[in-house]
């Protein structure tokens, strides 16, 4: 199983393995990784489900949809490398990425 | 004070079915909501997305749904109350008192929560230092436009609420739009529209940007913006306005003396009764084992969770399963002529 790290704001590192097909989202909340909310679920209309990618992984996911971008425009201290994880679709093409969570979600 | 047998906190799809779920069975109720309009999520998140998974409706939008249930509602004259947020709940004796930030007060046996994700919020700024000039010179709403008058307003975001008053407020005031990217997600023609205004020089555009700090000890004096490639800015300005749109936050039902675990509430799956007697969660804020956050759940949950109520309500009363299509009093109460 591909393995996604999520590191907190604090620094707190936590390194598990998610099943293809789940979201780096749903990854995040089923072994209750802390700061990540997804208040809707995964809709796209929440904007609390936000990351920072890796400088070398963010190339290397596919692109953003329309919706992402104006959800982010919402999110928390929004910077370039800037997703929102339910987006991230799990696969083996993205076996150790690593994503850094924002000081908080709202 | 007023008196009710049922209060419904939320007004989505399944806080409006609740309602008329306890109207059938004869009970009085009436519904708060933090939000200015009907339909919760439905209304706020996605009015125009289509929904598939309605029984019996294979296709229609949030706003639909919404106008349905309403439309449905209609026999009732249900009193809402909007743009209320439920703050104080207390238990005295065997009825609980209620209390609003608009200082409405409810006393009732029952409380049914239907409170989606909690009730919806301005996204605000940042920097924590924002929060002292909250509703002073920071707005997240406007109520009177009047005071910008001759001011010079800072206005952040790039949807429709940023760029209506960006272009509304340039007509009386000195006004600096920023925003985190080159594109607007307004609509088209309102976008034009502020871009003719920024050529006229009306209206200061910067994008890439987003505020780093505010400065000002009384009043706020003036602001930092950061550009991506970490240029700073110092703007002169009287007042800040944020249009981030909304977020859902539980709120003061965290208080309430609730099992709450990860922003949902426990109850059981035969009232949908909470931890506390005469208080119900349903829709997406309740959990138990199984549960699906959909809106067909939400109407199964609060059809239970009326009935629950009725034994409250009416102790000295015995509960009878009726159906529309034969019982007499139902149709009664819905006003149906045979």
């Amino acid at each position: 199983m591909p393995k996604i790290t999520y590191i907190e704001h604090n620094g707190k590192s936590h390194t598990i393995e998610v099943s293809n097909g789940l979201s780096v989202m749903e990854g995040a909340v089923q072994n209750n990784i802390p700061g990540i909310d997804a208040d809707c679920g995964g809709s796209m209309a929440c904007a609390t489900c936000h990351v920072y990618v890796k400088e070398e992984w963010f190339n290397k996911l596919p692109k953003k949809e329309d919706g992402e971008e104006d959800m982010l425009d919402m999110a928390f201290e929004p910077k370039k490398n800037s997703r929102l994880s339910c987006q991230l679709m799990v696969s083996d093409q993205i076996d150790g990425l690593v994503v850094n969570l924002p000081e908080k979600q709202v | 004070m007023i008196k009710t047998d049922a209060l419904i906190i939320g007004a989505g799809p399944t806080g409006l079915f609740t309602a008329h779920q306890l109207k059938l069975i004869g009970l009085s109720c009436e519904i708060v909501d933090n939000l200015d309009k009907i339909g919760g999520q439905c209304i706020e998140l996605y009015p125009d997305k289509p929904i598939y998974d309605i029984p019996a409706i294979p296709e229609c939008t949030g706003e639909e749904l919404t106008n349905n249930l309403i439309e449905q509602l209609k026999p009732f004259k249900i009193k809402f109350h909007l743009s209320e947020r439920v703050d104080e709940v207390k238990k005295n004796k065997e009825i609980w008192e209620v209390k609003t930030n608009k200082g409405t007060k409810f006393i009732t046996p029952n409380i049914i929560i239907a409170g989606g994700v909690g009730s919806f919020e301005p996204r605000k700024f940042a920097p924590k230092e924002c929060e002292k000039f909250e509703n002073k010179s920071i707005f997240y709403s406007i109520k009177d436009k009047s005071i910008f008058k001759g001011k010079s307003v800072s206005i952040f975001g790039g949807g429709d609420s940023a760029l209506d008053w960006a272009i509304e407020l340039s007509k009386d005031s000195k006004v600096n739009l920023i925003h985190r990217r080159d594109e607007f997600r307004g609509a088209q023609a309102t976008v034009d529209k502020m871009n003719e205004l920024v050529k006229s020089n009306k209206i200061n555009l910067f994008t890439k940007h987003q505020l780093k700090s505010v400065i000002g000890k009384e009043n706020l004096e003036s602001i930092e913006i950061v550009h991506d490639n970490k240029e700073i800015k110092n703007l002169k300005t009287d007042y800040i306005l944020g249009f981030f749109g909304l977020i859902m936050q539980l709120g003061p039902i965290a208080k309430w003396g609730l099992n709450i675990d990860k922003k949902t509430i426990s109850v059981d799956t035969e009232k949908f009764e909470t931890n506390q007697k005469g208080i119900y969660a349903v829709g997406d804020i309740c959990t138990y084992p199984g549960k699906l956050k959909l809106i067909l759940s939400g109407f199964h949950e609060g059809a239970l969770a009326a009935r629950a109520c009725f034994k409250l309500a009416r102790p000295n009363e015995k509960y009878r399963f009726e159906f529309t299509t034969s019982s007499k009093s139902i149709k009664d109460r819905l006003g149906v002529k045979e």
